[in-house]
């Protein structure tokens, strides 16, 4: 019995030693990596978007998007597509990306009327997408090894509870010196980002509600909302039609496929 | 007739009553242009045009197939022959496991550079159209294409011939002798029916891209010969055999692109090379605004010894693009072309901005300075002396 004790003492004596000999950088990485994990296996979907812009004084504007994701096997990154229904100027539009863990994304733009791919470069993924108040890099899949974490501290956030965690974008172009995440524990899903500029001081804050669950596993925000703080412009993305499984390929996410976006 | 045109209607009405809808699109613009130089010689100080694009799609079998309709047609005030109409697309694409195939009338865009496209030549250029000749006629086409893990590669079959199109009498830019397009002649016995041929391959190394083609048929850019009985210029449209590479390599903010060609098979030049070589260079966020400044630097370079055929015997062209990401999407692109031997400098803006959902206004300007600012060495650009412009363009989509 006193043998049993003494085990168990050890091992809890271990775990909480262990537990500490956890740096609040590998937590960060810890808390990463396992929603990364929980995302893992969608294999594709097709979505709608609707964006709303909104100036300081009001002004409103809307865009209708379609967005196409591919999940990235054997350690590469995902394929996304995304198509610009309205407003009719830019219709047609259509914008390829294919995320890298290791380098920089590829970005292309179809520009319809020209029949012409245009390479974006990387460094403009710190711009605006489409105007809005989203950066180029808000929109792409968010890689675990584009960043490096920092453990800040468990906080309510809701009815939920969620790890607070800071992350620090590795790509030298990008706009932010660094990001707060809240992340729930129960689902992994994000809730809020703060994004500090590369002026230390805070440039956006992004809110995510309405999440909802596809093939009873995987967690899609429903609203998305930046607020941009120095400017007072807002961004809505709403999201809808939510398809999961729905047989595209690689083939759908080539330069050749942009040219009969529709 | 009149059955046919029943049975039609009745095949579509089906079809768009079925899961897979037809989908009508359509585009029409006012455009006013004002000579800020003078009348010229067709007498005019201002022209009015419109355009009307209407298009019409149609995706079934789960978008492996999609068809799309896209007529176009403009009238003009003053030149008939900008008053003109063209099939732009009618095209079938498949889509199969290995291959797509691309079967109608279309339009394909090589290249990679800003100043010439060089290396794009499936389409005949649309010349009446807007200076910038960045407009395309519709161009009859067999296209296969692979995407393999090598490359993409893809195969043309290019029958039936576009003439290019040029302003009449009464339209500007004015020639001292008109072109009369109905007095073209070819090199090839087949005329205009002659079957071309062209072959793309492209694949990306990391941040490069590379792209290397062959084109065998029809030149797209004739030769002008004067006839001085008729008081006229005929274009002669030669055979050539165009080999073509395109080079682009993305290094952080900087995109570095060059264009080349060798083209030979004209029986009145030799064989002629040119390149254009530049970069184009983004800084986001300028002044801590959310406006985007981009640079574009290019030379462009050609070695055919008739100056008079190509004002690009050696030219640099400067640029910026300066895109405001507001929610009008605003954008200004202002560009300078000097040709350092004879002087001759190009200006050109172009803007736009949307307004409200359906809008978008243009604001664009050519102006052309210091030609034949040197005595005894006649500019070919002389033409175009007197043509400076600003147009103004609304479009309506709808």
């Amino acid at each position: 019995m006193r043998k049993i004790l003494a085990i168990m003492l050890t091992v809890f004596i271990s775990n909480v030693c262990l537990a500490q000999a956890q740096t609040a950088e590998e937590k960060g990485l810890e808390i990463a990596r396992e929603a990364d994990r929980r995302g893992e296996g969608f294999g594709d979907y097709e979505a709608s978007m609707k964006m709303v812009l909104s100036s300081r004084r009001g002004d409103r504007s809307e865009r209708d998007l379609r967005v196409r994701t591919l999940e990235g096997k054997d350690g590469e990154g995902d394929k996304g597509l995304t198509i610009f229904d309205t407003p009719a100027d830019v219709r047609g539009t259509a914008l390829l990306s294919w995320s890298h863990a290791d380098r920089d994304d590829d970005q292309w733009l179809y520009l319809p009327a020209l029949k012409r791919v245009k390479t974006i470069a990387s460094r403009s993924q710190s711009g605006a997408f489409m105007g809005s108040e989203f950066a180029f890099e808000d929109m792409r899949a968010q890689e675990v090894d584009k960043y490096t974490y920092k453990y800040l501290r468990d906080e309510p956030c809701g009815e939920l509870t969620c790890f607070v965690f800071e992350r620090y974008p590795q790509d030298k172009y990008s706009g932010y010196t660094r990001q707060v995440v809240w992340m729930d524990q129960a689902e992994y899903r994000v809730h809020k980002i703060d994004y500090y500029d590369r002026k230390q001081s805070l440039l956006k804050t992004l809110s995510v509600s309405e999440h909802g669950q596809y093939l009873e596993r995987f967690w899609q925000p429903g609203r998305m909302e930046m607020v941009n703080h120095q400017t007072g412009k807002t961004t809505e993305l709403l999201w809808s039609n939510y398809q999961f499984n729905t047989g595209l390929t690689e083939s759908d996410f080539t330069q050749n496929s942009l040219m009969r976006v529709r | 007739m009149r059955f046919q045109l029943l049975t039609i209607g009745a095949a579509l009405w089906a079809c768009s009553g079925s899961a897979t809808a037809w989908e009508w699109r359509g585009e029409a613009g006012l455009e006013g242009r004002y000579f800020t130089a003078g009348p010229g010689s067709p007498g005019y100080w201002h022209n009015g045009s419109a355009y009307l694009q209407g298009q019409l799609l149609h995706e079934w079998n789960d978008r492996r197939d999609l068809f799309t309709f896209t007529p176009f047609y403009r009238i003009d005030e003053n030149d008939n022959q900008r008053t003109h109409g063209d099939i732009r697309e009618l095209m079938w694409i498949h889509v199969a496991d290995q291959w797509e195939s691309r079967i109608g009338i279309g339009k394909v865009f090589w290249g990679v550079t800003e100043g010439r496209h060089l290396v794009d030549i499936i389409n005949q250029t649309d010349a009446v159209e807007q200076q910038d000749l960045e407009s395309k006629l519709g161009q009859p086409m067999i296209n296969l294409s692979m995407v393999r893990s090598w490359g993409t590669l893809d195969f043309y079959v290019l029958p039936g011939f576009r003439e290019r199109t040029y302003t009449g009498v009464d339209g500007r830019p004015s020639l001292p002798l008109p072109i009369e397009p109905a007095a073209a002649s070819y090199a090839s016995s087949a005329e205009e029916k002659r079957i071309d041929g062209a072959v793309r391959w492209q694949h990306m190394f990391g941040s490069l891209q590379l792209a290397l083609s062959h084109f065998s048929g029809t030149g797209r850019e004739p030769l002008l010969l004067t006839n001085l009985v008729e008081f006229q210029y005929e274009p002669y449209y030669p055979v050539i055999e165009q080999s073509g590479i395109e080079l682009q390599y993305l290094l952080g903010g900087w995109l570095f692109k060059a264009e080349a060609i060798r083209r030979s098979g004209n029986r009145f030049e030799r064989a002629m090379h040119a390149a254009d070589v530049g970069f184009e260079f983004t800084q986001p966020g300028l002044f801590g605004t959310g406006m985007d400044l981009g640079w574009i630097a290019e030379y462009l370079w050609e070695d055919r010894d008739d100056d008079f055929v190509s004002p690009f015997a050696s030219d640099v062209l400067l640029g910026n693009r300066l895109t405001f990401n507001d929610i009008a999407s605003t954008e200004v692109l202002w560009g300078l072309i000097w040709d350092p031997h004879s002087g001759d400098r190009i200006y050109t803006l172009e803007s736009s901005r949307r307004f409200g959902s359906q809008w978008r206004a243009t604001l664009e300007g050519q102006f052309y300075s210091q030609i034949d600012a040197n005595p005894g060495r006649p500019s070919p650009l002389s033409v175009f002396s007197d043509e400076d412009m600003i147009q103004l363009e609304v479009i309506r989509y709808f």
